[in-house]
């Protein structure tokens, strides 16, 4: 089948939610954890660099993930690319 | 669509209503045989009434899951709702070293453990993100289904088959001798007897109904695991904190006071400060006899051994020549030095280098929250191991996620839901239900080591703590705690504990009865048998559909389909239960190994297959091979195991070979696909085909539930 423009717009979209949740998700394992000792001097529910790679960091992995499930299944509906009525 | 959507919601129904009966029901078993324990029943057969009852319940449900169908036995039928999926795979996922080891690993070593914690969480956003939705809108059966209708030809699927194998079976070893510790601590088997036992409750379930038993299983060992985790943990933190939410208290109120005695224990000039440091300079100057031997053994060879048994033996006729009589028990010590002394200048060497080794115990305590500690003679040398040791933390956490977004046994159970709407919601309860586990193991780490430094230390020799006692008879690897001193109260520097006690013991330390150490040792036992259930059918499903079917019979009928498959599920069982009665080295390095493995070999192949139209052929065939090649070539050379010892490559572990192996396999992709020509358009179509979840308002079945 032939893809019409709406079709390519969809997946750009997707392509840029997809790049702005993977920084986030960069910066939530990646710079933490370069500066965990620095962040370790913050005190948040005790030194802040453990506290992120211990508990913070975690909860926005599910936070991500959340959002792009419920962020693209309303995109599907959007663009009409949804599969049928199952739920 | 209509009766479909209403055929759907009714088996939601009903399985929510199953799994509720389900928990309760389990509860009340609980219940009752908290009962027995109070009527007197002793530990032993309650600890055989959980084994057997919880093996019983899954073999039951696999039993009941029984299945000729083959779109059943691959993928569940593809009914299997996101919630329900979500808990499956948690369980498939959080396998023993996740759950009896993970937080005794984060007890030892504080800030750096958490790698584990952040890679095999974080690995899901690129689930997620890049693999999930697009693999269940293909919908195949296996991984390698992929490469092979994505790339074509039977070489990136044999590859692919090749490196399933590879890493799942590396894994499931590791968890069959999780099975075999659990059924041998709590139920005084021997240890091959446990595996075989433990293995039979996975192979009923899986033989009889394949994916379809084995995902209706794995969420009652979801349920099961998650409950004896948190009951001794949410208890310890009340007995401690007052304060229900240990994922609060802890970081409120046990940390500090943690932190607070470090520095205590680290200062000579207090009380507790100066007890340490009494216990530090017997171990100090044992290791430093020690290294003067081992000097003088460099030198003197053969000569320098039998001075040194000379001496020995002259202390033993002193003693027995003295008046007037020396204590009997100090002959008998030195008479036992005489008898133990090393025969050969070998041994001598082994003997007392391990004797050297004590010195690490002199070592000043290190701080839980502190991250990447190091140590060095000058300023300059403590930088430059502080930084090897963050480029480390950081690159495990790559291959770590990496690994998690590879494993196939991971990624093939979004095969298994009605949708992809249900996948991309089913990878956000999977990651939830993980992270239940995951981020309660660094609270019950500090809440465990608050008990200690601030109970177990200072308490008197006389009168220790019974899980103490307990623990020291039975496993002095897990446990084991001695008077050096000789001052009569306990010194942390006197204490050595083994990671696995932490979970173990929270029972105990928490004063809860003996029904709830049962409750622990059944979560361990139901987090070990479904990730080896996920593994084996893997393994079996990679060698009887893509090797058999795909490649060598492709006109198999169904029932010969799935008779092979059977087959070689019971064939790899054995031969991995006895590969884990060898009882093969370092169980953390076969997980990281697998993970490395994984990561290198699908990683780049499976993501440039949906976002990179242009990957062909040759391309994913280069960057597989290279991946794979590199990462195996890097951890054989360098691992110790081996015994090449080769110079790390910019100060990386091997456990960590992930780190070559990934862009490697990226680029082998890149280079190979764009010196050959583009793929076909039917395969260009097919890309765009995964890419959207409908193009014509349909939900796609893929191949099966028909």
């Amino acid at each position: 089948m032939q893809l019409t423009e709406r079709h390519k717009q969809y997946w750009n979209i997707n392509l840029r939610i997809t790049g702005i949740l993977l920084a986030i998700w960069f910066v939530a394992t990646f710079v933490m954890g370069w500066y965990a000792r620095e962040l370790n001097e913050i005190t948040f529910l005790g030194p802040l660099g453990f506290y992120m790679s211990a508990q913070g960091s975690l909860i926005i992995y599910v936070a991500i993930i959340w959002y792009y499930a419920r962020y693209m299944n309303n995109l599907d509906k959007e663009y009409g690319v949804h599969e049928g009525e199952l739920d | 669509m209509t009766t479909q959507s209403t055929s759907h919601k009714q088996f939601l129904a009903n399985l929510k209503k199953y799994y509720t009966f389900y928990t309760g029901g389990f509860i009340s078993f609980v219940i009752l045989v908290g009962i027995l324990e109070q009527m007197g029943v002793p530990n032993k057969i309650l600890g055989y009434m959980f084994l057997f009852a919880t093996i019983a319940l899954y073999a039951g449900i696999g039993f009941m899951s029984k299945t000729s169908d083959v779109g059943e036995y691959y993928v569940a039928g593809r009914r299997v709702p996101a919630l329900f999926n979500g808990m499956a795979t948690g369980a498939d996922w959080m396998s023993a070293a996740s759950f009896i080891g993970m937080a005794g690993t984060l007890y030892l070593s504080g800030y750096d453990g958490l790698a584990f914690v952040l890679g095999w969480t974080g690995g899901y956003c690129l689930v997620a993100l890049f693999l999930a939705p697009y693999l269940r809108k293909f919908g195949q059966f296996t991984i390698p289904d992929f490469l092979g209708a994505r790339f074509g030809g039977h070489l990136p699927r044999f590859i692919g088959v090749i490196a399933a194998i590879t890493c799942s079976f590396t894994y499931v070893i590791a968890q069959i001798y999780g099975v075999g510790l659990i059924t041998s601590r709590f139920t005084g088997l021997e240890f091959e007897i446990g595996v075989f036992v433990g293995l039979a409750g996975i192979l009923v379930c899986s033989f009889l109904g394949g994916m379809k038993a084995v995902t209706w299983t794995q969420v009652a060992q979801y349920i099961i695991l998650i409950v004896a985790y948190m009951i001794p943990v949410v208890w310890l933190s009340v007995k401690h904190t007052g304060n229900p939410i240990p994922q609060i208290a802890a970081y409120t109120t046990a940390l500090p006071q943690v932190t607070a005695l470090e520095k205590e224990f680290n200062d000579k000039t207090t009380v507790k400060g100066a007890a340490e440091e009494s216990v530090r300079v017997i171990f100090r100057e044992k290791a430093a006899v020690a290294d003067a031997k081992l000097k003088g053994l460099e030198a003197g060879k053969d000569a320098f051994l039998a001075e040194e048994k000379a001496k020995v033996a002259a202390k033993v006729a002193e003693l027995k020549a003295a008046t007037p009589p020396a204590d009997p028990k100090a002959v008998e010590a030195a008479e036992k030095a005489l008898k133990d002394f090393p025969a050969d200048a070998a041994a001598a060497k082994a003997a007392w280098t391990k004797d050297k080794g004590i010195g690490a115990r002199a070592a000043p305590v290190k701080a839980h929250a502190e991250p990447f500690p190091a140590a060095g003679k000058t300023p300059e040398e403590v930088e430059k191991n502080r930084s090897v040791a963050k480029k480390n933390f950081l690159a495990l956490i790559m291959c770590l996620m990496v690994g998690t977004a590879a494993l196939p046994h991971i990624l093939m159970r979004y095969y298994t839901t009605p949708s992809v709407h249900e996948a991309r919601v089913s990878v956000f309860w999977s990651l939830f239900f993980i992270f239940l586990l995951y981020f309660t193991a660094p609270v019950l780490a500090i809440l465990a080591k608050y008990e200690v430094y601030s109970s177990l230390v200072g308490s008197s020799f006389a009168n220790l703590p019974t899980w103490v006692s307990n623990w020291a008879a039975v496993d002095k690897t897990l446990m084991s705690i001695s008077d050096v001193n000789k001052d009569g109260i306990v010194q942390l520097a006197e204490i050595v504990i083994g990671g696995d006690l932490i979970v173990l013991a929270t029972p105990e330390i928490a004063g809860l009865p003996y029904v709830i150490s049962g409750l622990v040792a059944a979560g361990g036992l139901a987090a070990a048998l479904s990730t080896a259930d996920g593994l084996l059918l893997t393994i079996a499903n990679a060698m009887s559909h893509d090797l058999y079917y795909k490649m060598i019979d492709p006109n198999a009928s169904t029932m010969r389909r799935l008779a092979v498959s059977k087959g070689l599920l019971v064939v790899v069982a054995l031969v991995a239960a006895y590969v884990t009665s060898l009882k093969p080295g370092d169980i953390l390095f076969l997980v990281g190994a697998a993970f490395s493995l994984a990561a290198s070999a699908f990683f780049p192949a499976l993501v440039c297959g949906v976002f990179w139209r242009r990957a062909n052929y040759f391309g994913a065939v280069l960057g597989m091979s290279l991946g794979l090649g590199v990462c195996a070539y890097y951890m054989y050379m360098t691992y110790p195991f081996f015994g090449i010892k080769a110079p790390l490559w910019w100060d990386i572990n091997p456990i960590a070979a992930g780190t070559f192996g990934i862009p490697l396999g990226f680029l082998g992709i890149i280079i190979g696909s764009l010196i050959t020509k583009a793929p076909s358009q039917e395969i260009q179509e097919m890309v765009d085909n995964v890419r959207y979840p409908s193009l014509d308002g349909t939900v796609s079945a893929g191949s099966a539930g028909h």
